[in-house]
């Protein structure tokens, strides 16, 4: 199966959660409390992507699919577009952009660190997409895109920490995270015992 | 005694009632046409209003209510479940009539009576409160309902008696959440102080928008404190108790340093994990700032005095 001919429905696909929010904005359709229901939107589907990123490698091992890496950065970017619209709706929608109420909300709501920290690793992320950046950035480009798990953790904990209690979704999410990050650590495991085991018996 | 606050919504922070109706008309019949499924469901509201004609209390603040079909489509009520969607399809399975309550404890008079008999012996008021969620949302709501100090004096209470506990009916039969034994410790329970409790503001409701109470919203009686976080207006209330000592209760001892038993609106002292600086009034629309939040939830001419001399940062 070719990917590359995929990439123009894919890409359609990673909209249509954005039109349908819009939809539902324009029939009314998101209850009493629909400032907050974007926001849980929004935030939702943003770390949808992000799970969807860290899934690719493990995807990418079990099938021997290739060609997948390169959506790996189109859903990159599309975690960055909604964590961006999740920010957006909060300054905008919600508070528009009343600046004292904003800083004192944001001080006083340890919820809202967590969020701020996932946003600026993504944002740090999506600013070094670029190829030429990636070139400029040579070994540490790695390095600074690992940071991706930090992101995860961080937006479960903002999901965990301003519940009251019922916790099964950022569970969920937890759990996916944890199921991901878990194949990762196995496959870089194995693959340490096989190349030890390829050294001559000397040099183990 | 005329006790009226002079602070108003800005009409400009609210969706007209009118503008709010015709387009959820609107809404319907699209959705009538399409077969789209909706993210609300929205509950009948019965043809007859059964207390249209009770007259308005002197202590209602001249506020712009909140639309009824937000009112009755957004609540927590977890016996039922955590999301206040399900909640409101699922309450309705709860029975409500007949329903009685006891009274006990440090009374002269203690019993249990029929909901229909208390409602004969009490004079019913509309009462327009704000109501303040922990959640920093909030609305204003059209209670009926009548005095608890009235109803409390009718069994006499003791001078023994300093706090009053309130217990939420158990039908695990009905409310999945006490089925499964999950989260609080069921049935939910709340406590006042006696002066709180015989506050002119506080209130057993029986209604609102002039008609019996949605089952959803706490039917068919539930508590009112207007100057207290929502958790505290505990519903569908089956035994009052009187009592020498402070009581538990259900969010206090489920997480004591997120809830405190006083658990008074107080912009000033933060939920450890949120502020509490600033409210989102439902029925507000996007790109409306948030209110910010008053001390006692506006009520402080009327309240203060019932803390003077407590540190309100310790007793939250």
């Amino acid at each position: 199966m070719k990917f590359n001919q995929l990439k123009p429905g894919i890409l359609i696909a990673c909209w249509l959660p954005l039109l349908w929010l819009l939809l539902d904005i324009i029939l009314d359709n998101l209850g009493g409390n629909a400032v907050q229901a974007v926001h849980i939107r929004l935030g939702d589907w943003s770390l949808r992507f992000l799970c969807v990123v860290l899934a690719i490698t493990p995807i990418q091992t079990m099938t021997n699919w290739r060609g997948m890496s390169e959506y790996r950065r189109m859903f990159g970017l599309f975690t960055f577009i909604y964590a961006t619209l999740h920010l957006l709706a909060y300054l905008v929608l919600d508070h528009y952009l009343v600046w004292s109420i904003i800083a004192t909300d944001i001080l006083e709501s340890s919820y809202i660190w967590f969020g701020i920290a996932a946003y600026l690793i993504i944002l740090a992320l999506a600013v070094t997409t670029p190829k030429w950046v990636v070139k400029l950035m040579g070994k540490d480009w790695k390095k600074l895109h690992r940071f991706i798990y930090f992101a995860a953790g961080a937006a479960i904990m903002h999901y965990f920490w301003q519940l009251k209690g019922n916790l099964a979704e950022p569970l969920f999410y937890l759990s996916i995270i944890i199921l991901l990050l878990g194949f990762r650590m196995l496959v870089s495991f194995k693959n340490r015992v096989i190349n030890r085991l390829m050294l001559p018996r000397g040099r183990r | 005694m005329i006790i009226k606050t002079k602070k108003t919504i800005p009409a400009s922070e609210i969706t007209d009632p009118h503008v709010f109706k015709e387009r959820r008309k609107i809404i319907k019949a699209l959705f009538a046409l399409t077969a789209m499924g909706s993210g609300i469901a929205p509950v009948m509201a019965a043809n007859k209003s059964r207390w249209a004609d009770v007259p308005e209390s002197s202590l209602s603040a001249d506020l712009i209510t909140t639309p009824s079909e937000i009112i009755e489509n957004y609540t927590n009520y977890y016996e039922f479940s955590y999301n206040k969607h399900d909640s409101t399809k699922l309450a309705q399975h709860l029975p409500t009539d007949p329903w009685s309550v006891e009274i006990s404890g440090e009374v002269e008079k203690s019993g249990t009576y029929y909901l229909e008999d208390i409602l004969g012996q009490q004079a019913l008021q509309e009462h327009i409160y704000r109501f303040r969620c922990v959640e920093a949302w909030s609305m204003v709501i059209p209670w009926v309902g009548f005095g608890l100090g009235d109803f409390l004096k009718k069994a006499r209470p003791l001078s023994t008696a300093k706090f009053v506990k309130f217990t939420s009916v158990y039908q695990p039969e009905v409310m999945p959440r006490q089925k499964k034994d999950t989260l609080l410790e069921w049935p939910y329970s709340e406590g006042l102080r006696i002066d709180e409790a015989m506050h002119p503001l506080t209130l057993l409701a029986v209604g609102m928008y002039g008609d019996t109470m949605p089952k959803q919203n706490g039917a068919p009686l539930r508590l009112v404190v207007p100057w207290k976080y929502g958790f505290k207006s505990i519903k569908a209330i089956v035994k009052i108790e009187l009592l020498k000592k402070a009581p538990n209760t259900s969010w206090n001892r489920f997480a004591p340093g997120e809830y405190g038993f006083y658990a008074n609106v107080n912009p000033n002292v933060p939920h450890p994990r949120w502020s509490q600086n600033s409210e989102r009034l439902l029925g507000s629309g996007f790109f409306t700032p948030r209110r910010e939040t008053e001390l006692f939830n506006g009520y402080g001419e009327q309240v203060a005095g019932l803390y003077k001399d407590m540190n309100l940062q310790h007793f939250f």
